[in-house]
C-alpha cells in the first residue's frame, strides 16, 4: 500500500500511509484506539474506498471497490463482529453467496472444509449450527470461510479480544500453520504480549499516521509503547485538590460474567471518594462498561461481590437531596436501578453509546429531560414546566446548538447530543457521577466545557468516575487512575505522579501480581 | 364425515396457497400482512378475465379460459406484492402498516369490481363463467369413484393437487438449492448475506412478488371452485386470508407442515356444521378453533426456544446497508 489517505468529513483517519505485507509472514498492526488501524485494513478488504494512494498486489496495481473484489484478489478479513447466520450450519454459512457451478452439494463442501481444517489444525464440525457454537468456534468458521474462498492474505481485526487465553493460544498455533503454508497474515491488536508472541514484524500507527515498522525480535514492549503513544501533547486541564475526601463508594471483589461465559470483570476492588475524579483506563472491552453497569444496577454480578455506598455527612454541600440511608454504608448490589435511585443513591450514568441507552432519539430536549423527572410530582399529569426550564438552562450553559427545544435529539450532531446527556445527568444533583467516554467525538472546546463541569462537581464533593480513552486527558484530569486489563484491576496510580508510559504498560501487560489474584 | 373431509380439503387448499406464498415472502424477511387483500386481487382478476373472455366469445375454449384466468390472477396478485415491495423495501415503510393497508385496499378493489361485474351480468349471482369454472372443477371420474378414498382425495379439481406439488417444490427449493439458502440467509441476517455478495434487494423483491402471486391463487381457487365462478362480497376470502397468515406461524415456516396444517385448519373451520346441538353462540366458539390452535403452537414453540422453529430473525425489519 502506498500513500493511502482516507478522510471522513473533516477527520483524517489515515494520512499518507505506506505499508508492506509480505508472503509467509505475520504482521502486527499496532496503535491506540482511533489511530486508523481498522480503517486502513477496511480499505484492503473493500469496505471503504481510499481517497488517495495506490494498492499493489505483487507488481500490479489493483482497485478494490467491494468485499467481492477483495475476495477475487485473495484478500479476506475477519471482522470483530462476526457475520454469520445463526440457524444455518457451518457449511451452509461458508458456501453462502458463492456462485459455484452446478447444484448445491453440501456434502462436497463439508469435505472440502474438513480438508482445510486438517491442513491448518482447526477443529470445526461442518454440520454444527452456528447458534450452538462458542465464540471461538464462530471465529474459526469465519476464518475457514475466508480460506474456503481461496484467500492468501488474511486480516484479523482484534481476534483475541473475545477469546480466553487457551483459545488464543490455539488460534496462534493455527496462524503459525498458515504462515508456514505461505499465507500473509495481518493481525490488528492492542495487546503487546500477543504482538511479541506471534508476529514477525510490527507496524505502528498513531493518529492516522504511519510511525514506523520494526522486526519483532529487535524490539520490546517498552519501545513499542513509546512508538504507539508518542510524545505527550500538553493539555492544560485544571486539577484542583479537594482536601476533604470521604469514601463514597467501596467496590469489593466484583466479578461479572458476560453472556458468553467469559469473566468480564474479575475480582475488582477499589474505592471512589467524594471530591475526587477517579479515572478508569484500559483498552476498550477490558470491562469498563460492565463495571459502570454493575454499579448502576444493570448487571448481575456473581456471589461475593459487593458495592457499598456511604452517604455524605450532613455538613457536606451535596447532602440532603436524597432519602437518607444507613450511615455505615448500604449494599447496592441486588437493587434495581430504580431502587438505587429511590433510596437516594443517585448515579448519573452516561452510557458508551449515548443514543442507545441515554436518550430517546425521536424526542426533543424537554421530553428527554422529563425521562428522569416524570415520576416526581402528584397526579397523572406530568409536570412539563420544570424540565422545560432545565432544558433551557442546559442549552444555555453548554451552548447546545439546536433549532428548538422540541427538535428530536437524533437530528442534533453527536457533540450536541452528548451535551444534552451530560447536562441532564449533572442536573440530577448526584453524589456519585459516572461517565463513560463523555467526550468521545467532541471537539476540544466542548470537551473542556465538560471537564470543567466535572471539576465543578468534584469541588462540591461528588465522587466522579471517569472512563476515558485518551490517556493525556486521564493524566491531566484525574486524581487517581485505575487501570483495567482483561477485567482485572492492574494497578491504581496517582494521577499526579504517573507517566503515560506507566499507564500504557499497565493497560496492555497484565502484571504477575494481578494475574495471581 | 366424507363431506366434512371434502370441504376441509377445499378450504384447506385456499389457505394452503395463501400460506405457501406467505412462507416464501417471510423467508426473505418481509412480513406481508396483505395476504387477504392479495387473495382478493387474485380472485377478482381471475373472475373478471374469465368473464370478459366468455362474454366476448360465443364458444369459449376451456383451456384458454383456464390459462387466461390463472395468468391474470397471478399477475394481479404479483402487482399487489410489487406495491408492497416498493413501499417496504425501496421506501422502507413499516411492513405491518403497509400490509394491513394492502388488505383493506385489495378487499375494496375486488368488491368494487365484483359489484360492477354483478351489475354488468344483470344482478347479484348472475355472473356466469360456466366454462372456466367447469374447467377448474373437472376431475377424473374413474378416480373420483374409487370408494370413500376417491371421494375424499381424488374428486377435486387440479388446483388441489397443484397446491400439494407446490408445497413439496417450495420445501425442496428452500432446503436444497443454493438460491433457497441465499433467500433464507437474507431473512435471517441481511447484513451477512450482503457481505457474502448476495443482492438483498433483488431477492426480497422477487420473493415478495412471487409469494404474492402464489397467495393470490388461493383467491382464484376460492372463486372458481368453491363458489363456482360468481362473486360474493361477504368476506370469506378475507377470513381465509387471515387463516393463511395464522397457518404460516402454525407451520413454523415450513411448507410441508403447512400442507397437513391447512387440511387440519379446513376440518376445524367446518367442524361446527357436524356437531349437533350448537346454537349461534356456541357455534362461534368452534369457529375460533384454528386461531386457538395457532396460539397454542406459538406458546409451545416459544417455550421450546429451538432456533429452527423461530420466525426468520430479521422478519419485519427493513434493511439499510449503512446502518450499523
Amino acid at each position: 500500500m502506498r500513500g493511502i489517505t482516507k478522510t471522513f468529513g473533516p477527520v483524517v483517519a489515515n494520512h499518507n500511509i505506506d505499508l508492506d505485507i509480505r508472503e509467509g509472514e505475520i504482521l502486527s498492526l499496532l496503535g491506540e484506539n482511533g489511530s486508523g488501524k481498522t480503517t486502513l485494513m477496511n480499505m484492503l478488504s473493500g469496505i471503504y474506498f481510499p481517497d488517495g494512494g495506490q494498492i499493489f498486489l505483487g507488481d500490479r496495481e489493483v482497485t478494490i471497490r467491494s468485499p467481492k473484489d477483495a475476495f477475487d484478489l485473495g484478500i479476506g478479513m475477519i471482522h470483530q463482529h462476526f457475520k454469520l447466520v445463526d440457524v444455518l450450519t457451518a457449511t451452509e454459512n461458508i458456501v453462502l453467496g458463492l456462485k459455484e457451478e452446478g447444484k448445491l452439494n453440501l456434502k462436497a463442501a463439508a469435505e472440502k472444509i474438513s480438508a482445510i481444517c486438517q491442513r491448518y489444525g482447526f477443529s470445526v464440525d461442518p454440520n454444527q449450527k452456528v447458534y450452538n457454537m462458542s465464540v471461538s468456534q464462530k471465529q474459526t468458521v469465519e476464518i475457514v470461510k475466508v480460506l474456503y474462498r481461496g484467500a492468501n492474505v488474511l486480516i484479523l481485526d482484534e481476534p483475541t479480544a473475545v477469546l480466553t487465553p487457551q483459545e488464543t493460544n490455539r488460534l496462534f498455533d493455527v496462524l503459525r500453520n498458515m504462515r508456514a503454508d505461505g499465507k500473509s497474515i495481518v493481525i490488528i491488536t492492542h495487546k503487546l504480549h500477543e504482538v511479541m508472541a506471534i508476529s514477525d514484524r510490527v507496524a505502528v500507527l498513531r493518529k492516522g499516521e504511519f510511525i514506523g515498522e520494526v522486526a519483532t525480535k529487535d524490539t520490546d514492549p517498552q519501545k513499542l509503547t513509546d512508538m504507539m503513544v508518542g510524545r505527550a501533547v500538553s493539555l492544560n486541564i485544571d486539577r484542583p485538590l479537594v482536601e476533604h475526601r470521604p469514601i463514597r463508594l467501596e467496590v469489593k471483589n466484583l466479578t461479572v460474567k458476560s453472556p458468553d461465559g467469559v469473566k468480564a470483570l474479575d475480582n475488582v476492588s477499589f474505592t471512589a471518594c467524594g471530591g475526587e475524579i477517579l479515572g478508569i483506563a484500559g483498552i476498550s472491552g477490558s470491562g469498563q462498561k460492565e463495571l459502570l453497569e454493575a454499579i448502576a444496577g444493570l448487571q448481575h454480578p456473581l456471589e461475593g461481590s459487593h458495592v457499598i455506598y456511604y452517604p455524605p455527612t450532613s455538613d457536606e454541600p451535596i447532602a440532603g437531596h436524597h432519602v437518607p440511608v444507613d450511615k455505615k454504608g448500604e449494599e447496592l448490589l441486588g437493587k434495581d436501578p430504580l431502587q438505587i435511585h429511590k433510596i437516594g443513591v443517585s448515579m448519573a450514568f452516561v452510557p458508551e453509546d449515548r443514543l442507545g441507552m441515554g436518550l430517546v432519539g425521536s424526542m426533543g430536549m424537554i421530553d428527554n429531560m422529563m425521562l428522569k423527572s416524570y415520576r416526581e410530582g402528584r397526579g397523572p399529569i406530568a409536570d412539563r414546566k420544570a424540565p422545560k426550564v432545565l432544558a433551557e438552562q442546559v442549552r444555555k450553559e453548554l451552548e447546545v446548538s439546536t433549532p428548538s427545544l422540541t427538535t428530536p435529539v437524533r437530528r442534533l450532531s453527536g457533540g450536541n447530543v452528548q451535551k444534552v446527556l451530560v447536562g441532564r445527568e449533572i442536573a440530577s444533583a448526584p453524589t456519585v457521577l459516572m461517565t463513560a467516554y463523555a467526550v468521545r467525538g467532541l471537539d476540544i472546546n466542548t470537551s473542556y466545557t465538560i471537564y470543567h463541569l466535572l471539576n465543578e462537581q468534584k469541588a462540591k464533593g461528588v465522587a466522579v468516575i471517569f472512563v476515558g480513552e485518551d490517556l493525556d486527558v486521564l493524566l491531566e484530569l484525574c486524581d487517581r487512575i485505575l487501570v483495567l486489563c482483561a477485567g482485572k484491576v492492574n494497578g491504581i496510580v496517582d494521577g499526579r505522579n504517573t507517566t503515560k508510559e506507566e499507564v500504557g504498560l499497565l493497560m496492555t501487560n497484565l502484571r504477575k501480581e494481578a494475574q495471581r489474584v | 364425515m366424507i363431506q366434512l373431509l371434502q370441504s376441509a380439503i377445499v378450504f384447506g387448499t385456499v389457505i394452503l396457497f395463501g400460506a405457501l406464498g406467505e412462507i416464501l415472502t417471510e423467508k426473505s424477511g418481509s412480513l406481508n400482512l396483505g395476504v387477504p387483500g392479495i387473495m382478493y386481487l387474485g380472485g377478482i382478476a381471475g373472475l373478471a378475465s374469465a368473464f370478459a373472455y366468455e362474454s366476448s366469445t360465443p364458444d369459449p375454449n376451456p383451456l384458454v379460459c383456464l390459462l387466461l384466468s390463472l395468468v391474470c390472477a397471478f399477475l394481479a396478485s404479483m402487482l399487489g406484492g410489487l406495491l408492497f415491495s416498493f413501499l417496504t423495501i425501496t421506501l422502507r415503510a413499516n411492513q405491518n402498516v403497509t400490509g394491513l393497508t394492502l388488505t383493506i385496499f385489495g378487499g375494496g378493489i375486488a368488491n368494487f369490481f365484483g359489484g360492477s361485474l354483478n351489475k354488468l351480468a344483470g344482478g347479484v349471482g348472475q355472473i356466469s363463467v360456466a366454462v372456466t369454472s367447469g374447467a377448474y372443477r373437472t376431475n377424473i371420474p374413474a378416480l373420483a369413484n374409487l370408494g370413500w378414498f376417491g371421494r375424499i382425495f381424488l374428486s377435486h379439481g387440479f388446483m388441489v393437487y397443484l397446491a400439494i406439488i407446490m408445497a413439496i417444490v417450495l420445501h425442496w427449493f428452500l432446503t436444497r438449492t443454493r438460491t433457497g439458502l441465499n433467500l433464507r440467509s437474507i431473512g435471517e441476517s441481511p447484513a451477512t448475506a450482503d457481505a457474502a455478495g448476495i443482492n438483498v434487494t433483488r431477492y426480497k423483491y422477487l420473493a415478495t412478488c412471487i409469494g404474492a402471486g402464489i397467495s393470490g391463487l388461493g383467491g382464484l381457487y376460492y372463486t372458481m371452485d368453491y363458489i363456482k365462478g360468481t362473486w360474493a362480497s361477504e368476506g370469506t376470502i378475507e377470513a381465509l386470508g387471515w387463516l393463511a397468515v395464522a397457518l404460516v406461524i402454525f407451520a413454523v415456516w415450513r411448507p410441508l407442515n403447512a400442507l397437513w396444517g391447512s387440511y387440519l385448519f379446513g376440518v376445524l373451520t367446518w367442524l361446527y356444521l357436524y356437531i349437533p346441538g350448537l346454537n349461534r353462540r356456541s357455534l362461534e366458539l368452534f369457529r375460533m378453533l384454528p386461531y386457538v390452535v395457532t396460539i397454542i403452537v406459538l406458546i409451545v414453540v416459544s417455550l421450546r426456544r429451538k432456533p429452527e422453529n423461530q420466525p426468520p430473525a430479521h422478519l419485519g425489519l427493513p434493511y439499510f446497508r449503512e446502518e450499523r
